[in-house]
């Protein structure tokens, strides 16, 4: 008798998701890219994801166990970080210089601050833009597909995104790969955003898995079409080549909706992923960066305890009280 | 005897337990700004300190005469000469050191760590005790910007005192001698200043408000029984 009623206290349903779940399903949604990658930048793809995921592992494993904390590797984060961080790199950067990537992103970003869902902005993109500020040079080689990553001497081209912040002009800008070059992804670039369809399959995927919530990615991708229909004065080609180009749809899916950097609430998301949008569509039409994804989506994680306080749900049945006193923070 | 021992004790603390930068987190603004090199680092540290120990002799010899109520606008006098005739010497013997630290030169006049020694100690403390205290705070300042100075060249520049390192200056990541890695060299050191100081039984430089601040044993703000509200000591920037 006794053995039949089990006395506990709540939660008495709990859901079958864990961490390691979701972080399975971000990897899998991320390998369709990681393959177009490898077709189009070759095995140099690979190897140089191979090298940030295994630094980024290691570095977790060893800055939590010099932290004397409990062993995290098993929620694959670090993976997800390490692949995250490679599909932001061209291809043809250095090994040494992606591996100082996972350090700063694992070390100093995530575990510094207490390690998993406790980082305030996201690691991979921390880390990107870092080694974009530390190595200018390297970080812009953009390799054209299909020309050998490994020779020194490979093929660089300019990046669509690039091409278009020189000469804003269509017709006069020279080099444009096509739309379904940029498509399919047969154009310079980071190694993982260039396939925007594999990207888009990923996306697919997790919206289908709720592993990510449509909110931030639609309202973040949808203000970069409201404003750049503006801007290119309803030119649709413009626009079309304006959201397949740089990191727009890897950031959107993949970086923006990171559980620990967005904000919880729908309003919040929204909010969040408008921020974003404008961010990243003043820096490229404006700024003298080509791309502002990475600096949108970074600016907009330290936005996000503000969010959250503006945005906090009511209780059921919560009153406003008469007059709020706001307490002094001590 | 006693008089010996707490000389020196007013000395050795400016180096770490109570280091200008490092723990009582004054006078970052040049700290930050002139830590791209080891060079106008020395420098930068050099001048402020002679400015401190000079001033705070001058200032401790006059603190008598000085009324309570005018004693900010005299320090300033009395500092500002000091900054002055330094900033002079630097411009005639070595006028390249003059360029590289710029308008940090006389922003000394303003430093806090300057203003904080005189009103903190020298306003009243004797002659000898001070310019000891100005010392000891001075080789702080200038141990903590050379240390600085010392990960940013060599990481961001891959020279050390203009001389390049043959590894590390072919592929050096600029962003430690730009802003941001200034901040974050900063935070490391002292994060690695506090484990120090902690070790031997001293409160974490954290903005907790006056009760965790390293010089709270001799702050009269602190010591004083509040009549107003209680005053939150920020970092100064």
């Amino acid at each position: 008798m006794a053995k039949r009623l089990t006395v506990s206290a709540s939660p008495h349903v709990r859901s079958h998701e864990t961490t390691t779940g979701i972080m399975l399903d971000v990897i899998i949604a991320l390998v369709p890219a990681l393959v177009m990658s490898a077709v189009y930048f070759g095995t140099r793809a690979l190897c140089l994801a191979a090298v940030t995921v295994g630094s980024a592992v290691l570095c977790e494993y060893l800055s939590r166990r010099i932290m004397k904390r409990d062993n995290t590797l098993g929620d694959l984060s670090a993976v997800v970080t390490g692949l995250i961080l490679a599909f932001n790199l061209p291809a043809t950067l250095p090994l040494w210089m992606a591996a100082i990537g996972s350090v700063i992103a694992i070390v100093i970003v995530k575990q510094m601050f207490g390690g998993i869902g406790q980082n305030f902005v996201n690691p991979a993109i921390t880390a990107r833009i870092i080694l974009m500020m530390s190595f200018p040079s390297a970080m812009a080689k953009w390799i054209v597909p299909f020309s050998s990553a490994w020779s020194p001497d490979a093929v660089t081209a300019a990046t669509p995104m690039a091409i278009l912040n020189a000469s804003p002009d269509l017709s006069a800008a020279e080099g444009l790969p096509s739309l379904t070059q940029m498509l399919i992804g047969a154009h310079g670039g980071s190694m993982g955003e260039v396939c925007s369809v594999a990207l888009l399959a990923g996306a697919f995927y997790l919206l289908l898995r709720r592993v990510i919530s449509p909110a931030i990615p639609f309202s973040f991708i949808g203000t970069v079409a409201v404003i750049m229909l503006i801007a290119g004065k309803g030119n649709l080609q413009f626009l079309a080549y304006e959201l397949l180009g740089g990191g727009l749809i890897l950031g959107a899916f993949f970086m923006a909706t990171d559980y620990s950097t967005s904000p919880i609430n729908r309003k919040g998301r929204i909010i969040f992923g408008i921020g974003c949008g404008l961010i990243t569509a003043v820096i490229r039409l404006f700024g003298s960066l080509p791309e502002g994804v990475s600096f949108s989506i970074i600016l907009m994680n330290i936005l996000v305890p503000h969010i959250e306080r503006l945005t906090t749900s009511k209780p059921f049945g919560y009153e406003k009280p008469e007059k709020k006193k706001e307490e002094a923070q001590a | 005897m006693a008089e010996k021992k707490s000389l020196f004790k007013e000395f050795s603390k400016g180096i770490v337990i109570e280091n200008p930068v490092l723990r009582l987190v004054l006078g970052t603004c040049p700290t930050l700004a002139t830590t791209t090199s080891v060079r106008s680092a020395l420098g930068m540290g050099l001048a402020a300190s002679i400015v401190l120990v000079c001033s705070n002799i001058v200032i401790s010899a006059l603190r008598k005469v000085i009324p309570s109520k005018v004693r900010i606008p005299a320090y300033i006098v009395v500092i500002a000469s000091f900054v002055t005739i330094v900033q002079m010497l630097v411009k005639a013997f070595t006028p390249e050191l003059d360029e590289q630290l710029g308008v940090f030169l006389p922003l000394i006049v303003v430093n806090c760590i300057i203003l904080g020694r005189a009103e903190a100690f020298a306003g009243k403390n004797p002659v000898l005790a001070s310019a000891v205290d100005g010392l000891g705070m001075g080789i702080g300042f200038t141990a903590a910007l050379f240390l600085m100075g010392t990960v940013r060249e060599v990481l961001g520049a891959g020279s050390f005192l203009g001389l390049s390192i043959p590894v590390l200056s072919q592929n050096p990541m600029l962003i430690f001698i730009l802003p941001p890695g200034g901040f974050f060299v900063f935070g490391m050191l002292m994060a690695c200043v506090n484990r120090l100081a902690e070790s031997r039984g001293k409160p974490r430089a954290e903005l907790r408000g006056c009760d965790a601040c390293p010089m709270a044993a001799t702050c009269k703000l602190h010591n004083e029984p509040k009549p107003e509200e209680p005053q939150e000591k920020e970092a100064t920037a």
